[in-house]
């Protein structure tokens, strides 16, 4: 790593990925300093989800390394974990709570104290609070799964096709959320199909690898 | 709150909102005990003989029962993956799952014991050893559990599978628990017995939390 390196607070070097037999992508780098944004792209397949795993620690890249400041991810999970949001493709909302619940719930398990209705709010889900999560329509629910962002602070942002049934107002206000983040010095990685309208971010474009080639 | 009260509350109040779940373990629990005695026959003598075996087989089954659903729900709707993702370790997270199982099964089923010894002539001087080993027994059975659960957990027939995993390890619940409730009921020292299972649940407290963490971690990979 380099001296202009080690100043970027997000990187990754000579990322490969392995699915089972099949080798997902290879040679993948990336940098992110303080309110630096990254978009994934690539046909569906290509492996966009899995590097946003990699980069959450949910997985081990087969070749390559993550780090934070320098510190790979894997030397201190636990902190890693602690500086991040991760939403995936699922919203990881239970159905049986209601929407101030299960919000509150994901806050409390990152030790926050802030209260959901803030977040709540901000996604206009307020007239929904007390509402079972399962009488929420799915753009509602997806909003829900995204409010855990600001339920609770982390410095970095993993979102997963975070555009999924939300409505053009939703977006706008996802939009504004990560402009927020990203001001306060916060780090983002967003995969996603469509376009994404993040300024300065910088573009990852994974291309469908052969598909079955042995290893 | 810490992450583990959390965790604790969350399940607690799904079980309850969602009902069911505890209401099924305890019918199925009474259901069946009381085929027993319309399968062997009233004669108390030969229920009260088979009584112990009779209540920890069927207590081990029911609680078998649930456990299926003890990681599934929440790895079907991306709460597990968020889960791993907190930065309380999985472990703690595993333990406050089992807690929440235990009150939810084990803990219904002991209350429930006493009353269906009764259906089968069970030896009244037997109940305090009972209701002992049921409280040691029961969590054991949560936590060895909770391996079997995140070991299956995605696989297809994964009840079935849980089944062959998990009854073998249950063996040693079973003959203890089942010693001790006799020893009582025949008048000699349940004590070693009770010991015994406090020695297994205190195992299973330190080890099966890391075994199935480390299951949990294998499946989300």
């Amino acid at each position: 790593m380099g001296c202009g390196e080690l100043q970027k607070s997000f990187a990754g070097e000579g990322l490969a990925c392995r699915r089972g037999e099949r080798r997902v992508f290879a040679d993948v780098a990336f940098a992110l300093g303080p309110g630096g944004a990254l978009v994934l792209g690539g046909p569906n397949g290509s492996g966009k989800t899995s590097l946003l795993r990699l980069m959450a620690g949910l997985a081990r890249p087969e070749q390559g390394d993550i780090a934070w400041d320098g510190t790979s991810i894997t030397e201190d999970p636990a902190a890693h974990r602690g500086r991040l949001h991760y939403v995936g493709h699922q919203e990881a909302v239970k159905l049986a709570l209601t929407a101030e619940e299960n919000l509150a719930f994901w806050a409390q398990m990152r030790g926050a104290t802030a209260t959901a209705a803030t977040a709540l709010r901000h996604f206009r889900l307020e007239h929904r609070t007390t509402w079972p999560a399962r009488y929420l329509s799915a753009g509602e629910r997806k909003r829900l799964g995204l409010a855990r962002l600001l339920a609770s602070p982390a410095a970095l942002w993993l979102l997963d096709e975070p555009t999924t049934s939300l409505d053009t107002d939703s977006i706008e206000i996802l939009l504004a959320m990560i402009a927020e983040h990203r001001r306060g010095g916060g780090c983002i990685a967003v995969a996603t199909h469509t376009a994404m309208p993040l300024p300065n971010a910088q573009t990852i474009t994974l291309a469908l690898s052969a598909s079955g080639r042995p290893m | 709150m810490s992450a583990f009260t959390a965790l604790l509350t969350r399940d607690l109040r799904l079980a309850f909102r969602q009902g069911g779940d505890v209401a099924n373990v305890v019918a199925f629990f009474a259901l069946a005990v009381i085929l027993f005695p319309f399968g062997v026959g009233p004669d108390p003598d030969l229920l009260a003989r088979i009584s112990a075996g009779v209540l920890w087989v069927t207590a081990l089954l029911a609680a078998l029962l649930s456990l299926e659903r003890l990681f599934d729900a929440d790895f079907q709707d991306g709460s597990l993956e968020a889960l791993a993702l907190m930065p309380v370790p999985l472990e703690i997270q595993v333990l406050a799952k089992c807690a929440a199982h235990w009150l939810t099964t084990g803990l219904p089923l002991t209350i429930v014991a006493p009353v269906l010894a009764l259906v089968l002539h069970f030896d009244a001087a037997g109940y305090p050893a009972l209701i002992a080993a049921l409280l040691l027994g029961t969590p054991v059975l949560s936590l060895i559990g909770a391996i079997g659960a995140a070991l299956t957990l995605g696989a297809r027939r994964a009840g079935v599978l849980l089944s062959l995993l998990v009854l073998p390890l249950y063996i040693p619940v079973l003959i203890f628990g089942v010693a001790a409730s006799e020893a009582a009921a025949l008048g000699l020292e349940s004590r070693p017995h009770l010991l015994l299972l406090a020695a297994l649940f205190a195992t299973s407290l330190a080890l099966a939390p890391w075994a199935a963490a480390a299951a949990l971690r294998q499946a989300l990979e």
